[in-house]
């Protein structure tokens, strides 16, 4: 195959078309047979020779557009770049304006979103848009805030956090179905529950360090789904408890009830107000979270977890009490996920082990590194990145008029988020959102981009 | 200046350290005054740092006494330790990286909860005009000579009675030494600041010192005044010949 010959001065076209056709032939070659062609056995045991032209048709046609792509802006896009001589860059002013209003328009649109869906598909077409991914993604922005706290602000790696979460959700699921306590007050009462466990399973092993209490963290984790397994008494084992009570609005039913919500406010009966009112209870749910977080990351505790997460030897000698530092971000994170928790359990209205096992903690604190470790807006940014991708893969069934039938999108799904999480760590290896905001100044306001700045260590 | 009467304000009685079953320091006495500078020398494994982190409680002293201002400290949490007003400028700097001058700062006050902390600024800014220049950066973008002036900057904050300082010069131009040390003098003299010095680099923190101690081996083998240790042809043979002046 002919050399990628990248002139200094914009691409060689026609070279790039001649090199590309040729890619496509040595595809068709390669292709032809293995792609192109399928055989299989009819009933007589004979075999058949089946075209898939079209398929094979795709496949060259994707190879020559990218090898052709490749060679006139990818690979001379790579090439300036590296030619660039960057020295500390500051960030442009058009990014310092984007990222000030980013925050704030978002959150407009996300409160317009449910509007904006009704009155795009209507009530019943909204159901999906604002349940699958309004909610979901909500849930684990709220689930990413709260870690962020832990492990982005403290710098303290827990992988057992789902196990805040299924507190959360445990609590919720059990008070509401055996004493009939309304989702208003028991959501208190899981995050306390939530913080009390950070609190029992943060005492003995804060002392750890890194990796250790990464694994006992991965380990707590476990160990509460497996009790929440063989516990059945009380929780009904790994078939789980099922129809807990949905959340009021002030003692007013989301059903058809006459006394529901549909027929006070005389509206026809539909499940959307039920989800639009979910969502909004979970986007302010999630706006806690920030808010707190926000605070608190001005005030001395939250000074301390940041500069814990730098160097815990120098806190010390600074007067720092770091055990009790760490176990306030361990138990105020635990809370949030037990917000989080019985949020969720409300809106599955069914509870299982199955929902808390250590992929959900996994993702979590993916959504946190790749967010960039301590950044609100990098967090929520990477929960929609991950959740919203995965909802959308969903969405992929039209590529089985390409593929054929036998397709399955969401198998892929692992994969592409593989694929995707590998790329972004090469890319921006510090996350979404690499920069931190300081929190006090005496001039202007400066971000400073995090390549600039080493690592800790200690 | 170095009023010798009277309790010492630190006082170190007999301290043995051990990391696991290694010895570290086999039974160390040093006291320092108010008003003192006091500093320790030796060379590398002789135990300088231990002591240091020994005051601080960590590692604790197996064996033996630690006193501040007559109280034992020995058996303390660092952190409590820390908020008696000893402050310490560890070995190796260790600012925060990704906090900016400013906000380093702000962590050496969190004692007081920020009550006198414009003025302290307005004084360390005085003191280190270079890390005025540098208020909004990154710790870890910091130039070694920036950053050992914001270690100190970030002691001095929390108002110590006592000031440890573990090899200030540790990797830096003798021009920055110098000034770093005439900071030092200077708190000293105008302000009473006591100051114990560990260093490697014993010219400069012998003439600094109103007395120092020589840590060999775990043991004090040595200790008068800044001007008697410099003329002893030991510590010439030893620490000084062929050494930075």
């Amino acid at each position: 195959m002919a050399e990628a010959t990248v002139k200094k001065h914009g691409p060689d076209l026609s070279a790039a078309v001649k090199d590309a056709l040729l890619s496509g032939l040595i595809a068709l070659g390669l292709f032809g047979p293995l792609v192109g062609l399928r055989t299989e056995q009819n009933i007589r045991n004979e075999l058949v020779v089946q075209g898939r032209w079209g398929l094979l048709a795709s496949v060259i046609a994707v190879i020559i557009v990218g090898r052709f792509l490749l060679l006139t802006l990818v690979w001379p896009a790579m090439a300036a770049r590296k030619e660039r001589v960057t020295p500390a860059e500051a960030p442009s002013p058009v990014r310092q304006t984007l990222s000030r209003w980013f925050a704030p328009a978002s959150l407009i649109f996300l409160f317009l979103y449910p509007a904006i869906v009704v009155s795009l598909l209507g009530f019943q077409g909204s159901l999906k848009w604002v349940d699958n991914f309004g909610i979901q993604i909500l849930i684990y922005v709220m689930l990413g805030w709260g870690l962020n706290i832990v492990v982005g602000l403290a710098g303290l790696l827990d992988l057992g956090y789902v196990a805040f979460y299924a507190v959360g959700a445990y609590s919720y699921a059990l008070l509401s179905t055996h004493f009939g306590f309304s989702f208003w007050i028991l959501l208190p009462m899981a995050g306390i529950f939530a913080a009390l466990w950070g609190i029992m399973l943060g005492f003995p092993v804060l002392r750890l360090r890194g990796d250790y209490l990464a694994i006992v963290t991965l380990a707590f984790g476990e160990i509460i789904r497996l009790v929440l397994i063989n516990w059945r008494d009380l929780t009904n084992g790994s078939s789980g408890i099922s129809s807990i009570p949905k959340i009021t609005l002030f003692g007013i039913k989301f059903d058809a009830s006459p006394t529901g919500f549909a027929k006070m406010m005389d509206l026809p009966v539909s499940s959307a107000y039920y989800k639009i009112f979910l969502y909004y209870l979970i986007l302010l749910l999630a706006l806690l979270t920030a808010f707190v977080t926000i605070r608190l990351r001005k005030l001395p505790v939250g000074r301390a977890w940041e500069a814990l997460r730098e160097d815990e030897i120098a806190c010390r000698s600074l007067g720092i009490n770091t055990t009790n530092t760490k176990l306030t971000a361990f138990a105020l994170g635990a809370m949030f996920a037990g917000f989080a928790g019985s949020f969720f359990a409300a809106r599955q209205g069914f509870v299982s082990p199955e929902s808390f096992t250590f992929m959900e903690s996994a993702i979590i604190v993916a959504i946190v590194v790749l967010g960039g470790m301590g950044s609100m807006v990098g967090v929520a940014l990477a929960a929609v990145a991950m959740i919203g991708g995965t909802e959308l893969l969903r969405e992929l069934a039209f590529l089985k008029t390409i593929f054929g039938d036998n397709f399955n999108p969401d198998q892929f799904r692992m994969l592409i988020f593989g694929l995707a999480m590998v790329g972004i760590m090469i890319w921006k290896p510090r996350g979404f959102v690499s920069s931190r905001q300081p929190t006090i100044f005496l001039a202007e306001k400066k971000a400073i981009a995090g390549t600039l700045v080493k690592e800790g260590h200690g | 200046m170095t009023g010798q009467n009277g309790t010492p304000l630190l006082s170190v009685q007999g301290a043995k350290t051990y990391y696991g079953k290694i010895i570290a320091l086999k039974g160390v006495d040093v006291d320092v005054h108010k008003g003192e500078i006091v500093t320790l020398i030796g060379a590398n494994g002789a135990g300088k740092s231990t002591l240091m982190m020994t005051i601080c409680g960590n590692p604790r002293a197996r064996e033996g006494r630690i006193f501040f201002e007559g109280r034992d400290i020995t058996e303390m949490p660092t952190h409590e330790i820390a908020r008696l007003r000893i402050a310490q400028s560890p070995e190796g700097r260790r600012i925060f990286p990704r906090m900016t001058v400013l906000e380093n700062l702000q962590m050496g006050a969190a004692l007081d909860k920020l009550a006198h902390f414009d003025e302290d600024v307005e004084r360390m800014f005085t003191l280190f005009p270079r890390l005025k220049e540098r208020i909004g950066q990154r710790g870890g973008t910091l130039s070694g000579g920036e950053q050992q002036m914001l270690a100190i900057a970030r002691a001095l904050m929390a108002r110590p009675k006592l000031l440890m300082l573990d090899e200030p010069s540790l990797g830096l131009a003798p021009l920055i030494v110098k000034q770093i040390f005439d900071v030092i003098g200077e708190l000293n003299r105008t302000e009473g600041l006591t100051v114990f010095l560990v260093e490697q680099n014993a010219y400069h923190a012998l003439k600094l010192a109103h007395r120092g101690y020589v840590l060999v081996n775990g043991v004090v083998t040595m200790s008068g005044t800044g001007k008697e240790l410099l003329q002893k042809p030991e510590i010439r043979a030893a620490y000084l010949e062929g050494g930075a002046h």
